[in-house]
């Protein structure tokens, strides 16, 4: 207490001397301004702090890894280092085989690779890019054992007697085009472009599926949206017009789809949509479709939109719906008193209002649709599938990691690509819950 | 917008037909659902209603899908593996996010944007993308199959929801409270629990119940990082969506269809409290 009084003499003595302010402390009331700012900043800090590391950790590297898969090849070069060495002195364009050197650097490597099995490993590694040198790697592998490496003298015979493949460049060219500790390649391969002799080139018309499925993606997205546009718009203007306690009310069935289980909704349009099931069953009861025409509405392309727009209906609605509620109705009542008749008064006047909601709603479902997976994989059958199904395709069942984590980085490229512009227009701290 | 008496015919047509159209619409949204309902109820194996159910025979209804969740091992594992792995999630995405929220919400944070961005990714980034990113992740440090694994990567993506809805209640919490308090001796900690936690409670909880649906709604993440002892509720009905389809499905989804409206009902209630309290609303 003492103290604080000696302090406030002395700013009693010092007020009138020209110089930096002092607070009662003694000290420029700037600097300490400046300490107890940098003081709440690190308190901010130290609270954030643990949830950041949090979603570095199980969140943020996780994408990280997906992204360094994408172009990582460790595997050529851990397996065959000798021969990635011998191979570099090598011109592939020569079109002849490499030399002796090469093929016994490619024994000694084998003979150690067949050890821990991770030859099987190399082999389907580098099969993504050319078929049979799978089984290439697998069949030497097994022959490899027997070899003496002392006593050999020609390899490329000793080679060539395990298996022919080994005299042909191709599988050369090809070893050699991915000994790098990075590859292109998994990309290469997402855009169906492949590595020729005379550098990038398409693959064949009838190979093309990722370009394909890309397009079928953005082109059933679209439609998605679309139809989430056409039958949102009238709900939101509804509820937006109608008296707060009629519209809370029939807010109510748009929530309780938004709320429920995805799982739930997409059952209900597997056991909907089924030949034999309730909407078939219902239309030939009122007799417009014939009991042996039963329409196919389940495992295509019109079943992932059936029930893709139910399940993203709400994400449309409720930004459409906040948008609307902003707009004075007194804007119309002064356009039709000024002569409009209903229809210009809505056109010119509200529409062009509600924009800024189409455009949030419309970049949400898109965005939300090119990503989808659960939904197409059950009601899409083979022809209704999106680029995500692809990617789960890779992971679990082909085990091209490569591929799969090159396809997700394109996709995530896309989508943050549309965040962006949603930020852009909206604002990412406008997203509003229920 | 009612239908004014000099309204013309066409004004009328329009009027009535206007709704019409509502109203398909408002049924596409809500009848796939609610068909769900009776349906679990059927005596036969079928998807569909048989003529006993539509002539409204007793005969034609029964429980025994009901019977066949509560009795079936695999459905009785996934459900207590699903409360296993939600409320963990929940905890920790909620513990802290809501941290987080308080120091988000502090008059000036560093890289305010750069950190909300972080925290927000897990809800732009697709499900797909960041199953597979963790799939790679936590098989590389020995995460992936096990029960921390999927509770970790399930806080991850609750997170977002958490962080958006206590930062918004924030943006009406007076910070004079606090600084009040503090000058009536209580410390930060006390502060917190006695004053700032009490207002933001709503937003907390509500912010939980977001967590706890997105892990326990969630199939994509366990799929690839869980293993076969951490089968959950969807992934056992996607498994069996995609494989042979049951009725039992039905029974299940009725379940949760009840459970969801048990939990907007709360949110909805905590969301008019809330109003209330900070007297944004006079109800």
């Amino acid at each position: 207490m003492a103290n604080t009084a000696d302090s406030s003499q002395d700013i009693a003595h010092s007020a009138p001397v020209t110089g930096p302010v002092l607070g009662n402390d003694g000290r420029p009331l700037k600097a300490s301004l400046a300490k107890s700012l940098r003081r709440q900043k690190l308190r901010a800090l130290g609270l954030i702090a643990p949830l950041l590391i949090f979603v570095l950790l199980t969140f943020i590297a996780p994408i990280a890894d997906m992204l360094f898969r994408s172009v990582e090849n460790n595997i050529v070069g851990d397996v065959l280092p000798r021969t990635v060495v011998a191979l570099q002195d090598w011109d592939e364009t020569s079109g002849e085989l490499p030399d002796n050197a090469t093929f016994k650097a490619m024994a000694l490597d084998l003979k150690e690779a067949v050890e821990d099995k991770s030859h099987t490993r190399l082999g389907s590694r580098l099969n993504y890019e050319q078929s049979g040198i799978s089984s290439l790697f697998r069949q030497t592998g097994r022959k490899v054992k027997r070899l003496d490496v002392e006593e050999t003298t020609d390899f490329v015979a000793a080679f060539e007697d395990m298996n022919k493949k080994w005299v042909d460049v191709e599988n050369w060219q090809t070893i050699k085009a991915f000994s790098g500790r990075f590859t292109d390649g998994y990309f290469l391969a997402a855009a169906d472009l492949t590595k020729g002799p005379e550098g990038i080139e398409r693959v064949p018309e009838n190979e093309q599926i990722y370009y394909t499925l890309l397009l079928r993606t953005l082109k059933m997205s679209l439609i998605i949206t679309f139809s989430c546009i056409l039958l949102g718009y009238p709900i939101a203007f509804l509820l937006a017009t109608l008296p707060l306690r009629t519209s809370n009310l029939l807010l109510i069935l748009v929530l309780l789809p938004f709320w429920t289980s995805l799982l739930v909704r997409t059952s209900a349009w597997k056991v909907l949509l089924q030949q034999q099931g309730v909407i078939n069953d219902t239309l030939v009861w009122l007799g417009l479709v014939a009991d042996n025409a039963r329409l196919e509405l389940i495992n295509n392309q019109t079943g992932t939109i059936i029930a893709m727009t139910h399940i993203l209906l709400p994400f449309m609605i409720l930004p459409l719906f906040s948008v609307m509620k902003t707009i004075p109705p007194s804007y119309v009542r002064a356009a039709k008193s000024l002569g409009a008749n209903d229809w210009t008064a809505f056109w010119r006047v509200y529409f062009p209002q509600s924009v800024p909601g189409i455009g949030a709603g419309s970049i949400l479902c898109f965005i939300l649709s090119i990503g989808y997976y659960i939904t197409p994989e059950i009601v899409g059958g083979t022809k209704g599938v999106f680029i995500s199904n692809r990617i789960a395709y890779h992971i679990s069942s082909s085990l091209n990691w490569g591929l799969a984590a090159a396809l997700g980085t394109l996709l995530l490229v896309v989508v943050l690509g549309l965040y962006w512009l949603y930020d852009k227009f909206v604002g990412i701290d406008n997203v509003k819950l229920g | 917008m009612a239908l004014p008496i000099y309204a013309s015919p066409l004004q009328r047509a329009w009027y009535y037909g206007f709704r019409t159209i509502c109203t398909l619409i408002f049924l596409f949204l809500i009848v796939p659902i609610l068909v769900i309902l009776p349906l679990s109820f059927n005596a036969e194996d079928f998807f569909t209603f048989t003529p006993e159910m539509l002539r409204f025979d007793p005969e034609g209804y029964s429980l025994k899908h009901y019977r066949d969740f509560f009795s079936n091992s695999d459905w009785q594992n996934a459900v207590v593996n699903s409360l296993r792995i939600a409320p963990m999630a929940t905890f920790l995405s909620v513990s802290f996010g809501t941290l987080a929220a308080i120091g988000l919400s502090q008059p000036h944070v560093p890289f305010r944007r750069a950190i909300m961005a972080i925290l927000i990714s897990p809800m732009i980034v697709p499900l797909i993308i960041s199953a597979a990113g963790m799939y790679f992740f936590y098989s590389r440090i020995g995460l992936q199959g096990t029960y921390w694994g999927v509770v970790m990567a399930h806080a991850a993506l609750g997170i977002p929801f958490v962080i958006i809805t206590v930062t918004a209640t924030l943006v009406g919490f007076d910070n004079s409270l606090t600084r009040a308090a503090a000058n009536m001796g209580a410390g930060p900690v006390r502060t917190f629990f006695r004053i700032q936690m009490p207002l933001i409670l709503p937003g907390v909880i509500s912010g939980g119940l977001f967590a706890f649906i997105t892990s326990f709604d969630e199939v994509v993440v366990v799929l690839f990082v869980g293993s076969a002892g951490q089968k959950t509720l969807p992934w056992q009905m996607f498994t069996g969506l995609r494989e042979q389809i049951s009725p039992t499905i039905l029974a299940v989804a009725t379940i949760l269809i009840a459970i969801s409206i048990a939990l907007l009902t709360v949110v909805e209630l905590l969301r008019r409290r809330s109003e209330r309290l900070r007297g944004m609303s006079p109800g």
